[in-house]
């Protein structure tokens, strides 16, 4: 029965890890495939000629990585530039309607945001701001904004009150209590919810999809573009690059986001 | 201590951005999927255009989402389930560090991978064909709607087993313990002990991985743009090939209505049970 039952275990644990790391595994032999022709198995050659072709400075695949790079940062910036004073006066001031204001910004995940996008698009594109890196930083700050706010809101409601208030009582001005005391120890959890901006506006597509063309190209679209013309070489280099961040962000975020932080979230 | 007036004050740019960047388009969409932009004039002839050329496409996308959430729910509690009330410490282990991969990697690269994974002469066939269990003729693509599903459950079920097995690991394990020493077996102690103190949690997991699946675009474009199709896609085709919002915007509106029904009755639920809804 014993032996039954740990056989059945491992069975499952196997096609789980087949189901898993399968797709995985195949995207990694296509990044490495040089030529691989229909019925064999495994591809014909090897090498890393699709590589040179990817990372060549004037590819237009290095343009769109720095596309990404670039409107991540800003976007991080952007995120960061409302999140935190929005932050300290959710977790630590005297909001009145905190909790509508707390839902207000759960309001984006509960709309299927396709729709949202393409009427963004439209403004947009009144306003001259389609096809321009401005206007794909500004829908992927809002892509991000309830993670932002949420996540500085319980960064600055898990700081210690009574580290501050003796600060205030030394004599030290509201602004260097916040600067000295409240932003350091807040810094950890806003640095989470930095890094998790960053990978949302990394990976992307629908809001790029509609604002950015037809000038602006960043990784997801590249891949999309590569992949819908059967370069499934280009398309799964390009899939690594976006699936190595994510894979660590996954495998290290229990170190970004602190229990205490994290048990305050959305509270 | 910041004051009311200095709350308001710090709140209000990110209050703003909310405003311009989602309510405004929000509600433009929600306004104009009832506009004759050809003709002028408000009405119904968006949504009777929707309905002729897509009715199949609404259908389909309702059956892709619903049968997604549903494998992800049965899959999020069987993951769930094994990590609080498994026994085999070795398994334990492997399927902590197994189940979480997908969970933030993005919809476009898990599309990509399924892509080339499920082709007919992907690697899940080649796989099953050389173990025997199938003639390499009876190999088929699943790069229709069944690959949708596979990819979508890919790609969600970490998301919500890891707040299922959360909510699980915080569970009281006093009740469980007392089931287990009357002989309950495990599958009993997780239908009738844990499931129903974790109802609430599976649910908002359940319902922000269904409004994800119905806003994709990447995964329906890429593993199955043929007819029938997700919205999505035709909203997206709406839009580029015809410049027609018209038509767009109702389908838009189709799919927050689609959303909209399942909120409601997960609300519902939640009244008839007497708690409160999250």
């Amino acid at each position: 029965m014993t032996i039954l039952r740990t056989t059945l275990t491992a069975v499952l644990l196997a096609l789980l890890a087949f189901a898993i790391f399968g797709p995985i595994t195949n995207m990694l032999i296509w990044s490495v495939a040089e030529t691989w022709y229909f019925p064999a198995k495994l591809p014909q050659s090897y090498g890393f000629s699709f590589w040179e072709r990817v990372f060549r400075p004037q590819g237009n695949a290095m343009e769109s990585l720095w596309s990404s790079v670039l409107i991540a940062l800003f976007t991080v910036l952007a995120s960061l530039a409302v999140a935190i004073p929005a932050g300290l006066a959710l977790g630590r001031g005297s909001l009145p309607w905190r909790t509508f204001f707390l839902l207000l910004f759960l309001l984006p995940q509960a709309f299927p945001s396709i729709a949202v996008h393409m009427n963004i698009a439209r403004i947009f594109y009144g306003l001259g701001l389609n096809g321009t890196y401005g206007g794909v930083v500004l829908v992927h700050t809002i892509q991000g904004l309830v993670f932002s706010v949420w996540i500085a809101t319980a960064a600055f409601a898990a700081v210690d009150h009574e580290l501050e208030e003796a600060a205030a009582n030394m004599g030290a001005s509201p602004f260097t209590v916040f600067r000295t005391v409240t932003l350091p120890l807040a810094l950890p959890g806003l640095m989470a919810s930095a890094i998790f901006v960053f990978l949302i506006s990394l990976d992307e597509f629908t809001g790029t999809y509609f604002v950015g063309v037809p000038d602006i190209t960043t990784m997801p679209l590249l891949l999309f573009t590569a992949s819908m013309e059967g370069n499934y070489q280009i398309a799964s280099i390009t899939a690594l690059i976006l699936l190595v961040p994510s894979v660590g962000f996954m495998l290290f975020i229990e170190r970004f986001l602190k229990s205490d932080v994290l048990a305050k979230v959305g509270s | 201590m910041i004051t009311r007036k200095a709350s308001l004050f710090l709140i209000a740019p990110a209050i703003i951005l909310l405003g311009c960047l989602f309510l405004y388009p929000l509600g433009y969409s929600l306004l104009w999927a009832f506009r004759d932009e050809e003709f002028g004039g408000w009405g119904l002839q968006n949504f009777a255009k929707a309905f002729a050329l897509y009715s199949n496409d609404v259908l389909f996308t309702l059956i892709i989402v619903t049968l997604s959430t549903a494998i992800i729910g049965v899959l999020s509690v069987a993951i769930g389930g094994y990590l609080t009330l498994g026994e085999n410490r070795v398994a334990l282990v492997v399927l902590r560090w197994l189940y979480r991969w997908p969970l933030f990697i993005p919809f476009v690269v898990a599309a990509q991978l399924m892509r080339t994974f499920l082709a007919k002469n992907g690697m899940m066939n080649n796989i099953i064909v050389s173990t025997g269990l199938m003639e390499p003729l009876q190999a088929a693509s699943y790069l229709d709607w069944r690959g949708i599903v596979i990819t979508f459950v890919w790609k969600q079920t970490p998301f919500v087993a890891l707040l299922v097995a959360g909510a699980m690991a915080s569970l009281d394990r006093s009740t469980i313990e007392a089931a287990r020493n009357l002989g309950a077996s495990r599958l009993r102690i997780l239908f009738e002990i844990v499931v129903p103190q974790v109802a609430t949690t599976l649910m908002v997991g359940l319902i922000l991985s269904y409004v994800v699946m119905m806003s994709v675009l990447s995964v329906p474009l890429m593993i199955n743009a043929q007819t029938p199709t997700m919205i999505t896609v035709d909203m997206a085709w709406r839009i580029n090939a015809y410049s027609d919002y018209g038509v767009a915007n109702a389908l838009g509106f189709i799919s927050y209505a689609m959303t909209a029904v399942i909120a409601w009755v997960y609300l519902r639920q939640g009244v008839r049970e007497g708690g409160k809804p999250a």
